[in-house]
């Protein structure tokens, strides 16, 4: 392993392979928690945080798993690890930064049910990521999902002021928005480290 | 019990896909061809009426503040043997449909049926809903992946369609297909829906 891979990975994770515009993961949130700036700002660190720790733990109990040669409780051991991260997360955060606390607020347990978070911790055992990859991997996916969802909030604020046919009307008219910034983010996918 | 009244719910008026915006993220990213649409909709419509049945049983037993927890290890442990299953007899769908197979955990359909149908509802019902939910899933899938399949790629379920002569638009089977196709999808499922409340407001 070398800093030139961290890199590739983390170049991957952000731009070429972003979760949201190429791999489809996540998507829920980022349609759901993109009509403002802030919020989605919040949503996105509050993403890349857990996807972070996600993929630490989630590396040291496949490990586990495999030991005890209970590869196929996989699934239902990471989800599980996942729901309770979140929840320590939000208790750490109740108790010690109150501030960040209130201004996630409902959007912080329902980081359980974000399939970014569960999508790179299959991604990491898919892909055969040692502990450092697992986790760099981790955070830049999470830093490749603050980066879309904040582009995507920036254009939806403008976008509920212009003129569009009725029927288009709130989802519709954000997929299409969504898919002319994955067609921009297209143009990263020759980019090439090295 | 009104099966008819379910039956149209699922389909139509309550359509998990195009009414409720739920599971986005495995109707984008799976439905370039027919055979994984039709794969990943029936998993899901397994998963969800195994899970709504369980979950239904269990509703007077499950304490109100750990629900979701209890819904979650329900639906992980269905979604691991369907994820075995599907290894095990169908590896070439299993392996195109990749990591969305065990993130039907994390579809918001499944445990969002569980949360609003299956935890007041009775067991019967449950199923129904179960069945009719993951037959609005599938068709939306299917929609789509004919669609995309089609005008992307030029053949349907494999087989060559479209004349030699076709040049296919590629941009349909990439994300962007997905979004913009969903999109369009959506929207004509609104214009239609708020039709045919105009012409019901007119009959009145």
């Amino acid at each position: 392993m070398s800093v030139t891979t961290l890199l590739a990975i983390s170049l991957g994770a952000i731009l070429t392979n972003n979760f949201i515009f190429a791999q489809f993961l996540g998507i829920c949130p980022f349609l759901g928690v993109s009509k403002k700036i802030d919020t989605a700002i919040g949503m996105g660190a509050a993403v890349t945080f857990v996807m972070g720790l996600a993929s630490a733990f989630a590396y040291g109990v496949n490990k586990i798993l495999i030991a005890l040669d209970l590869g196929y409780m996989q699934t239902v051991a990471f989800i599980l690890v996942i729901a309770a991260l979140v929840q320590f997360v939000e208790m750490f955060l109740k108790k010690f930064i109150p501030t960040l606390y209130t201004a996630l607020g409902v959007y912080l347990p329902l980081i359980t049910t974000n399939c970014a978070v569960l999508g790179v911790a299959l991604l990491n055992v898919q892909n055969n990521y040692n502990f450092i990859e697992s986790v760099v991997y981790g955070i830049t996916g999470g830093l490749g999902f603050l980066l879309a969802i904040f582009l995507f909030a920036a254009v939806r604020e403008q976008t509920e002021f212009s003129e569009h046919p009725k029927a288009f009307d709130g989802f519709p008219i954000a997929l299409i928005t969504g898919g002319l910034i994955a067609l921009a983010f297209m143009g990263f996918s020759g980019l090439k480290v090295w | 019990m009104n099966v008819k009244k379910q039956f149209k719910e699922g389909l139509i008026t309550q359509n998990p896909v195009l009414v409720q915006l739920l599971g986005m993220c495995s109707t984008m990213a799976i439905t370039t061809s027919i055979m994984n649409g039709l794969g990943m909709g029936v998993s899901v419509m397994i998963i969800l009426t195994l899970s709504n049945i369980i979950i239904s049983l269990l509703r007077k037993v499950i304490p109100n503040e750990v629900r979701i927890a209890c819904f979650i290890v329900v639906i992980a442990g269905f979604v691991t043997c369907v994820d075995l299953l599907l290894q095990a007899y169908l590896p070439d769908i299993a392996a195109s449909l990749g990591v969305f197979i065990p993130l039907i955990v994390v579809n918001c359909i499944i445990l969002g049926r569980a949360e609003a149908f299956a935890s007041k509802n009775s067991v019967g019902a449950s199923a129904l809903d179960g069945i009719f939910q993951g037959i609005g899933y599938t068709v939306v899938l299917l929609i789509l992946c004919c669609f995309r399949e089609l005008l992307g790629n030029g053949t349907l379920a494999g087989r060559q369609i479209m004349p030699e002569s076709y040049t296919p638009a590629l941009l349909l089977v990439l994300p962007v297909g997905g979004f913009l196709s969903l999109g369009a999808l959506i929207a004509a499922m609104q214009w239609a829906l708020a039709k045919s409340e105009k012409k019901k407001k007119e009959a009145k």
